[in-house]
């Protein structure tokens, strides 16, 4: 009975330890790599150096690249933060519209993300050429197509969080003379912060993710994704991509960490 | 007495259901609109003749359902055993375990994707049908196990309890109380996972080889100039009846499996 006990344990731990493997390794090479100079994975190491980091910070395609990913991803997630929080306390107060509403903020999450980037790219034909505005494709109309597919992710934050509100802490509030404004900003809006931040955490790394909405709607606008993808479909090989990839992975680890010690600090704190 | 007055700032809500309606809605009656309009601006279904006589555009769409079926399968029966053990004991206490399943997602998928192609090189394997299929697996793999160990983890555990006091095997329980239990998570799953193969179309341009490509690519080829907008949208369309037919069976399977779980309740 204990050696059943025992061989299940293994068995458990060799299928979890399988697919991390599968998953890390390719990221893992990645990283040890950034740190040759070596053209392909594979090849002759050669010795230690930060050739790839200095070569990222010279090529002026991809820092564009990855400036353009920042600001699009920070813009549009702010943009999406506060539009999906206002809405969610919207939706919060609707009794019939609700239903419509919520369905309405589920249809760029549900539909396949190639038709929505069409979908914005024949609207920019229309406002073009049809209502004669003039602006062009790039980072401004990404921007809003970023923040128009965020927006829902935030909401589905921000309402689960509304939900569970004391409600008589507002009515408190505003029995006390507060007027709702006032009261939504110093009483309801600090206990939706948490939810909040999650929600901007949660659009920013979709905005940083998106490709295909980027890649159609970007002009000659290029972020990370639609910058690499092209230059490796072109020319198969960009070995800086490496000293990149290996930033932004220990980017997400350190905040992934904090985030976890912040949390546990929270939970230790309410017990 | 002074009368409350209710506050109730359902106004809030008003300016994301404008934009909405220019952002979302809009785009999709144009969508629409392009599908069903000839050259001349009359209504036509010309647009989807061509795009279903046209063997590129059929081939491609069959190909494309092969392989978001065949991927989707793959990632089921990679994530459900891994699902499966992080939601047992002791595995359950352990709640960075499942966090490190989830955190490459965080990074830029096409930056994942070039660095399994840079270990496919080294390994010397050609880019291929199966490759590519690999690529899928390995990108969209965190969201089929995400909803499934969701399930899994708040599942009553005295419903195993119970199964296993009457007399069943391990065996037995899993499949006749775990793994129907497990059923929302699947069907979550799979529609996180099947319909957005599609349009992922940067994973296999850089994996597969030219054969081996989704719609989304046929899609956005047919964009590139304006002659092709009607037979993109005529695609495109096609593509949003199929997500509604994805829809509309997945909270039918959901709805059935509630409705046996409370009907097994009531009596």
């Amino acid at each position: 009975m204990k050696d059943k006990k025992i061989l299940s344990l293994v068995i458990r731990w060799l299928i979890l330890i399988v697919v991390l493997i599968a998953i890390y390794l390719p990221i893992a090479l990645i990283i040890l790599y950034s740190f040759s100079e070596v053209r392909d994975l594979g090849g002759e190491y050669g010795s230690f150096s930060f050739g790839l980091y200095a070569k990222l910070f010279q090529n002026k395609e991809l820092m564009t690249a990855t400036m353009n990913t920042l600001i699009i991803g920070l813009v549009s997630a702010f943009l999406a933060t506060i539009l999906g929080s206002v809405t969610a306390i919207g939706i919060h107060y609707m009794t019939k519209m609700r239903k419509v509403v919520d369905t309405a903020s589920q249809i760029t999450v549900v539909n396949a993300e190639i038709v929505t980037a069409m979908g914005f790219y024949l609207l920019f034909i229309f406002l073009r050429d049809v209502v004669h505005l003039s602006f062009d494709l790039g980072l401004g109309w990404l921007i809003i197509a970023h923040t128009v597919i965020t927006t829902p992710y935030v909401i589905l934050s921000v309402s689960p969080r509304l939900k569970q509100l004391n409600p008589n802490l507002l009515e408190a509030s505003m029995d006390l003379g507060a007027t709702p404004i006032r009261s939504l900003v110093t009483v309801m809006l600090p206990q939706l912060f948490g939810s909040m931040i999650s929600g901007f955490a949660l659009a920013f790394t979709l905005s940083l993710d998106d490709f295909v909405v980027t890649s159609i709607n970007g002009g000659k606008t290029y972020t990370i994704s639609t910058f690499v993808y092209n230059h490796i479909r072109r020319s198969g090989v960009l070995p800086e991509v490496r000293s990149l990839s290996t930033i932004i992975f220990l980017f997400v680890l350190i905040a992934m960490i904090v985030v976890n010690i912040v949390k546990n600090k929270n939970l230790k704190k309410e017990k | 007495m002074k009368k409350a007055k209710v506050f109730r700032p359902t106004a809030f809500a008003f300016p994301y259901i404008a934009v909405t309606v220019v952002f979302v809605i809009v785009p999709l009656l144009l969508v629409t609109l392009y599908a069903f309009r000839g050259n001349d601006g009359s209504f036509t279904i010309e647009n989807f003749n061509y795009i279903f006589s046209q063997a590129a555009y059929r081939n491609s769409l069959f190909k494309t359902v092969g392989i978001a079926l065949l991927a989707t399968v793959l990632c089921l029966l990679v994530s459900y055993p891994v699902a499966y053990v992080l939601a047992s004991h002791p595995f359950n206490k352990m709640a960075v375990l499942a966090l490190l399943f989830v955190i490459p997602t965080w990074m830029n998928f096409v930056l994942r994707i070039v660095a399994l192609k840079s270990v496919f090189n080294w390994m010397g394997l050609k880019p291929s049908f199966w490759t590519g299929i690999i690529g899928l697996v390995y990108d969209f793999l965190p969201y089929m196990l995400l909803p499934i160990y969701t399930v899994l983890s708040n599942l009553d555990k005295s419903y195993v309890e119970a199964s296993k006091d009457l007399g069943s095997n391990d065996f037995l329980t899993f499949w006749k109380v775990t793994f129907p239990l497990s059923i929302p998570g699947i069907i979550s799953g799979i529609s996180m996972v099947f319909m957005p193969i599609f349009s992922a179309y940067a994973v296999t341009g850089l994996l597969a080889d030219a054969g081996t490509t989704v719609i989304g690519r046929g899609i956005e080829q047919l964009f590139s100039q304006p002659s092709g907008y009607g037979a993109g949208s005529a695609l495109s369309f096609v593509l949003l009846l199929l997500v509604f037919i994805v829809m509309f069976l997945s909270s039918f399977i959901t709805g059935k499996t509630n409705k046996t779980l409370t009907g097994g309740k009531k009596r």
